[in-house]
């Protein structure tokens, strides 16, 4: 009799603990879609300002349209990116074409001092911050999230129910962590 | 209320914690007036009432101001410095809010509102019931005279004693510091005006009744000192973890202390910033000389630990980042 008594309460208290694992592995993987969500809501302002951005300097800028026409192709890119580890590479990729610019712009003083330039170039690098911040935060719980369905023995109740790991959004592109080249010799 | 927290979920337990003992004493403190009133101007237990009914009085409404500190507190503390709504749409603002929504993303909480305090001096402050209904305040010398990295630390620094739910209990702090002051006002006006009653009264109330008399009134005269000490022992301990969360979230500790450089330098005070209020502040927003010094003088009556320390920490931490 007590010996069934001990089992039941064994069984009780396995159960109990899976179901508190299985629910923190949901708030977690929740956490993760959030934080992706993120990321995905700064990429789209950024997406959303670079045109605003490109048009306005294009007048001053004539002599770099490469670089303008690069910014626009690498945008192009990021927007149709599907999956975090493309979205990560192309959304690189831009950054670098971007900060190309930046550095480019300090060329054309009276660019600088144009306050819709000002104001926009603000924005965007807040919408940078705001996406490495973003980027931060995501990677941090993702990893939460995958430590906790490999560790033992949240491991057994992660298998069960099919969790993933969530892929990090990590810096592939190369552009990203080289410093931007900029040419200061006088154009001809 | 002691040793050093070890991490941020222990930091807001701690917090709930005493937020709640805060609240706690704070009604305590008002019952015990309304008993000392019961008691010695009624006549409670002697030849007079029969029944404590100050006291029960005194309770409820205790309980209930100091519920109401908790609730409301933070539009107390954001009134009484002069704090307006920094519209978000105005490009003079547009860096501030971008600023705190950008580290409430590192974060991972919602974006605090922003109020403006029309000051010179360079200070910011924190306030709210939880980080879904948190203010972050900073003044126009702050918007002035700091860089965007500078302020980028100063709101992570801020967003700490948020996500720290330290705001929590040093809203509830400052609101119920007013309401202590007030009462002990109260308490010694009564007593002045009903000394003559209960010598008539009750005579003969014996050597116990004396004593009781003399503790009522002691804890009376103490009491907004004793609210103060505790205020800013709940204030100190708090700012270096603060420092070390802010550079956290930003992996930029040398901005936040060359902000701290830059407030420490601007040696006027900060006039909108009222006592009550100081233990918010990132800085000691009264100027004042105690805030620098070491030892047990400082140590009970500064509201912050010395400014050259917190530097110090974090360009330690800035050199160890490279």
């Amino acid at each position: 009799m007590s010996f069934f008594l001990i089992f039941a309460l064994v069984v009780v208290a396995i159960l109990i603990w899976a179901i508190a694992q299985y629910n923190s592995l949901i708030t977690l993987r929740n956490q993760v879609t959030n934080g992706w969500k993120q990321i995905d809501v700064q990429l789209k302002r950024r997406h959303d300002l670079i045109p605003n951005l490109v048009n306005t300097v294009k007048g001053y800028m004539e002599f770099e349209q490469e670089t303008l026409q690069k910014v626009i192709a690498a945008r192009n890119a990021a927007v149709t990116a599907t999956g975090v580890a493309d979205a990560a590479a192309k959304e690189g990729a831009l950054s670098g074409a971007l900060s190309r610019l930046f550095a480019l712009a300090e060329n054309y003083p009276t660019l600088k001092s144009n306050e819709t330039v000002k104001q926009l170039q603000e924005e965007l690098s807040s919408t940078e911050n705001k996406i490495s911040f973003a980027r931060q935060f995501y990677n941090d719980i993702a990893t939460k999230f995958n430590i906790a369905q490999q560790v033992f023995p949240g491991n057994i109740i992660a298998r069960l129910f099919g969790f993933t790991p969530s892929e990090l959004f990590e810096v592939t592109e190369a552009a990203e962590r080289s410093v931007p080249q900029v040419d200061l010799s006088l154009k001809k | 209320m002691s040793g050093a927290p070890a991490n941020i979920y222990e930091q807001q337990a701690a917090n709930r914690r005493n937020t709640l003992l805060v609240m706690a004493t704070f009604i305590l403190f008002v019952g015990f007036l309304g008993l000392g009133f019961d008691l010695f101007i009624l006549g409670f237990g002697s030849d007079g009432i029969a029944f404590p009914a100050v006291t029960i009085i005194a309770l409820l409404l205790g309980a209930f101001s100091a519920y109401n500190g908790l609730q409301s507190g933070a539009v107390s503390v954001l009134r009484s410095s002069g704090a307006v709504p920094a519209p978000a749409d105005d490009p003079r603002y547009r860096q501030i809010h971008n600023v705190v929504e950008e580290i409430a993303i590192a974060a991972g909480v919602p974006k605090p509102e922003v109020y403006l305090i029309p000051d010179p001096d360079p200070n910011a402050f924190a306030t709210g019931k939880d980080p879904a209904h948190a203010s972050i305040a900073v003044t126009q010398g702050l918007l002035d005279k700091l860089s965007r990295d500078e302020l980028q630390g100063v709101v992570a620094h801020e967003m700490g004693h948020v996500r720290n739910l330290d705001i929590r209990l040093m809203t509830v702090v400052a609101a119920l510091i007013g309401a202590v002051m007030l009462l002990t006002e109260l308490g010694l006006r009564t007593m002045r005006f009903g000394g003559g009653r209960k010598s008539s009264s009750r005579g003969g109330g014996g050597a116990g009744g004396v004593i009781l008399f003399i503790i009522w009134i002691v804890a009376l005269i103490l009491a907004p000192f004793i609210s103060r000490i505790l205020a800013m022992a709940v204030s100190r301990q708090r700012e270096f973890l603060a420092d070390a969360s802010g550079a956290e979230l930003t992996r930029n500790p040398g901005a936040l202390a060359s902000a701290l450089e830059k407030i420490d330098a601007a040696v006027e005070p900060t006039r909108s910033i009222k006592k009550g209020t100081a233990h918010l502040c990132i800085a000691n927003p009264l100027g004042s000389d105690i805030n620098e010094r070491e030892g047990f003088l400082a140590d009970i009556f500064a509201t912050h630990p010395p400014i050259r320390k917190r530097i110090m920490i974090l360009r330690g931490m800035a050199y160890q980042h490279g």
